[in-house]
């Protein structure tokens, strides 16, 4: 099912840091306003602080919360929730529009394996997505944390799940012009760091996802090794260098790009939910 | 004796003490190192695993790093009827106590400590690993 594109378009072409999130106790879905309002009064009370502010700009901070039907999977999934910060200049409010600051998006795509056994007053929005500077993502999330006792985690991505991301998102079809499937290794114990980056056409790599994969819609771990197996010999058969010995750091392609620090870029409309599916599945095992 | 692969240089071979157990190492942050020694496991005489062949995992402090699946080193140590021990020689302490670890499992491969065999002592190790 493809979302709307205009309101997930948001989501799309924007470094998103990501969080795994636990239940929200008490949350509820019609009092956004007031938890926005709730939000505004306490980003006001830390920057009297002094913190959550940026240096020099004197903003008036707007809060705006609103649900996003359209990025759900199952019956059973919560709709997203979209945070946004957004500020209007002090100096011309009436002509500048409002320039967003910070955004963040919880999110559970077909997260059943958690919402199933929740008791009634917890929700369940395992994901969380931030775009924008640290100190408001650390405001915003004490304010969360405080207000529905849940606790927030950095998603780190690990080298075997970024093998995983770089074998599926290698196989989906895209058209002709997409960009090259990218992996980028660091290479450890080396007095000076070391990256390596290998680009592969991505007609080939589909081409070589295409005679590995056996069930369309199914993928194996056996498949997955496989796939990057040749990836690592025909690099060593060139360069003499075991990339199997080195850490996959990150892997772009035109569907999705992730770094294993947990930043990822959503590229591509018709994918979205599939690659949000298999980052609520990362952040559901990091909870559990 | 530390190697980086089997097998081992057959020169030396007439100045090679006989070899009472064996270490197979793992990082968990190379997927080349558990290739490495996938393949060195083959030159490896099948009597030594009968209690004589260890796994030692190490860089499971990282669990953000790893590039392997436990899973799949959990299966090669049934598959080879060896224990299978998980370690962080980053860190001093665990490097320390792993190796007094292993030098008591060397003790008894070498039948230096009575009422203990190599074999049962595997056993007992591959037991309380499963519960």
């Amino acid at each position: 099912e493809s979302a709307d594109p205009q309101r997930t378009a948001l989501l799309l072409r924007k470094a998103w840091t990501l969080y795994s999130v636990t239940p929200l106790y008490r949350f509820h879905r019609s009092r956004l306003r007031e938890y926005a309002r709730l939000l505004s009064a306490f980003i006001a009370a830390e920057r009297q602080k002094g913190l959550a502010v940026e240096v020099g700009v004197e903003l008036d901070i707007k809060v705006a919360l609103s649900s996003l039907p359209e990025l759900q999977g199952s019956q059973q999934d919560q709709p997203a929730v979209l945070v946004q910060l957004s500020s209007r200049s002090q100096a011309s409010p009436k002509n500048s529009e409002d320039k967003i600051l910070w955004s963040g998006c919880f999110c559970c795509m077909y997260g059943d394996d958690l919402s199933e056994n929740m008791p009634e007053d917890f929700t369940c929005l395992p994901l969380f997505l931030a775009n924008g500077a640290e100190s408001y993502m650390s405001v915003v999330g004490n304010w969360f944390q405080k207000t529905f006792d849940c606790s927030f985690r950095r998603l780190a991505i690990s080298p075997f799940n970024l093998s995983w991301m770089v074998a599926m998102w290698a196989g989906y079809k895209v058209d002709k012009a997409a960009s090259a499937v990218e992996l980028v290794f660091s290479v450890p114990r080396l007095p000076q760091p070391l990256d390596i980056s290998y680009a592969i056409h991505p007609e080939d790599a589909k081409a070589l996802w295409d005679t590995i994969q056996k069930t369309p819609g199914e993928i194996t771990q056996e498949e997955v090794d496989v796939f990057m197996d040749c990836l690592y010999s025909h690099f060593h058969r060139h360069f003499k260098i075991r990339l199997s010995a080195t850490k996959l750091v990150k892997v772009s392609t035109a569907i999705a790009s992730a770094h294993c620090d947990g930043i990822v870029k959503m590229l591509h409309s018709q994918y979205l939910s599939r690659v949000l599916m298999l980052l609520t599945e990362l952040a559901i095992s990091q909870i559990q | 004796h530390i190697a980086t692969s089997l097998p081992l240089p057959s020169e030396r071979d007439h100045l090679r003490p006989c070899i009472d157990l064996i270490v197979f190492v793992i990082d968990i942050k190379s997927k080349f190192s558990l290739k490495n020694v996938e393949a060195s496991l083959a030159y490896v005489d099948a009597s030594f695993f009968m209690g004589k062949v260890y796994f030692l995992v190490t860089g499971v402090g990282r669990v953000n790093c790893c590039s392997i699946e436990t899973n799949a080193v959990c299966k090669l140590g049934e598959a080879y009827c060896s224990p299978v021990l998980f370690c962080e020689l980053e860190l001093e302490a665990i490097r320390v106590t792993t190796a007094q670890r292993l030098l008591r499992v060397l003790q008894i491969c070498a039948g230096l400590v009575p009422g203990f065999s190599a074999l049962s002592f595997s056993l007992l190790m591959r037991n309380s690993a499963d519960d």
